[in-house]
């Protein structure tokens, strides 16, 4: 399927692969004035440009442009697009880091909608505190608003040992310090922000400390990568909700002895692979997703 | 990066030391109970010391055997940059660096399989830097 019109959209919500999911506990509304003001956007997951290995995914620049050229064909167009990081598939060299980036930059660069937002993942950034990644990509954390919704991006990689540290949460706290507590926040980060499995490293370590600066906001998705496959949860009322990678899939957590990409399948081409469209509205509590698997496209 | 310690340090060594290291390590794990291969370091006052070695991407041993309820020391050492070594199902948590020694005593609880990982990001193969402690009743 090549072109999506909003008919589409509300089709393919009900249809295999995808899920549409509503959360209680939403209280009264901020902003209902703006009503109506509903908007969709995309998330792309681990893209790990770089990344070449023939028996998992030959070339994930191909299946991140297979992703691109999908989105440029989406009908209406998403008002913007999140990449929530490992964008690059990390390397010892700096200046194939470098190369890496500025590829990405390029594939991202051909997306039709114009307001694309990038955060760091542990492979871009963490072997050398984000140095290159803010050179070429620009700041790891950051804030922005779309039609009264409110996007706070957190680098929980930066630090090669996965914390957001004492600086950025004294940033968080005062960025959250502004925002009306009912108002709907979008989180956006690349690792979990809870144990979700910290035997395979799938946590961040300090997320007791950014909950406890999101709890009181009543309205709050978290979005983010890191482990190649679609997963949801619940740190109280905040949902946390991983995305698929475009380059490869990882098994479910603790489900083999030794964490690995699962080989590519001939059978099914793109098999767990996809990215996320997400339909916002600052009149309701909580976004509704869309996954889109890259096998479809 | 540096590339440094156990085995420059090693190599700077007198040959005589080595013999004698190498006899009494010989020994030591001679006397255990447990597989010679998955276990080496040593024994101080009754209790087993285990050398783990940390380096891209793989600690040694990979399987560590241990017995409920018997103290051991787990002595980490990297032989070539920071790494972490966290074993959730057993709460430890540090960082592993080179030319240091880090001493984690431990007397397991329960019996079961407990995966450790590094969490310090280590580069290419990071993701594949993982062990288990096996503990028997
Ligand atoms: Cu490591
Ligand atoms: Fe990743």
């Amino acid at each position: 399927m090549n072109t999506m019109d909003r008919r589409g959209f509300l089709k393919v919500a009900g249809v295999g692969g995808a899920l549409l999911l509503t959360y209680p506990g939403s209280g009264a509304l901020a902003a209902a004035a703006g009503a109506g003001k509903g908007f969709s956007f995309v998330q792309f997951a681990d893209t790990h440009v770089g990344y070449a290995n023939p028996p998992v995914n030959p070339d994930a620049s191909a299946s991140l442009q297979k992703g691109v050229d999908w989105v440029n064909a989406m009908t209406p167009q998403p008002d913007f697009v999140v990449f929530t990081g490992d964008l690059t598939h990390t390397t010892d060299d700096p200046q194939e880091r470098r190369r890496r980036l500025t590829e990405f930059k390029r594939i991202a660069g051909g997306l039709k909608p114009k307001a694309v937002y990038f955060l760091p993942g542990e492979h871009d950034a963490g072997l050398d505190w984000g140095e290159a990644y803010k050179e070429i990509l620009g700041k790891t954390h950051y804030m922005f608003q779309h039609k009264g919704v409110h996007f706070l991006v957190i680098d929980n990689v930066s630090d090669p040992a996965a914390s957001v540290g004492e600086a950025q949460l004294a940033w968080i706290a005062a960025e959250l310090a502004r925002i009306p507590k009912a108002d709907p926040l979008v989180v956006l980060t690349h690792r979990p922000l809870f144990d979700l499995y910290p035997e395979w490293d799938w946590a961040t370590k300090d997320a007791d400390k950014v909950l406890a600066l999101l709890e009181p906001h009543t309205n709050v998705t978290v979005l983010y990568g890191h482990i190649h496959q679609e997963h949801h949860h619940q740190s109280g009322h905040i949902g946390q909700h991983a995305g698929m990678s475009t380059a490869y899939l990882l098994p479910a957590p603790g489900s083999v002895p030794k964490k690995a990409p699962v080989p590519w399948d001939a059978a099914a081409p793109y098999k767990g692979m996809g990215l996320r469209i997400v339909q916002d509205d600052v009149a309701k509590p909580t976004p509704e997703f869309t996954e889109k698997p890259l096998a479809g496209m | 990066m540096r590339r440094p310690t156990v085995s420059g340090c090693a190599a700077a060594l007198p040959r005589l030391t080595l013999l004698a290291a190498l006899a009494v390590w010989l020994l030591s794990v001679s006397a255990l109970p447990v597989p010679a291969q998955a276990q080496a370091g040593g024994e101080e006052a009754g209790v087993q010391v285990i050398r783990v070695t940390a380096e891209k991407f793989e600690f040694k041993p990979e399987k560590i055997v241990l017995t409920k309820g018997k103290p051991v020391v787990l002595e980490l050492i990297s032989l070539d940059r920071v790494h972490g070594f966290r074993c959730p199902g057993l709460g430890i948590r540090v960082d592993v660096a080179p030319n240091k020694v880090t001493r984690v005593p431990l007397t397991p609880d329960k019996a079961g399989s407990f995966p450790f990982v590094c969490d310090v990001f280590c580069g290419d193969g990071h993701d594949e830097m993982s062990g288990v402690i096996e503990v028997k009743e």
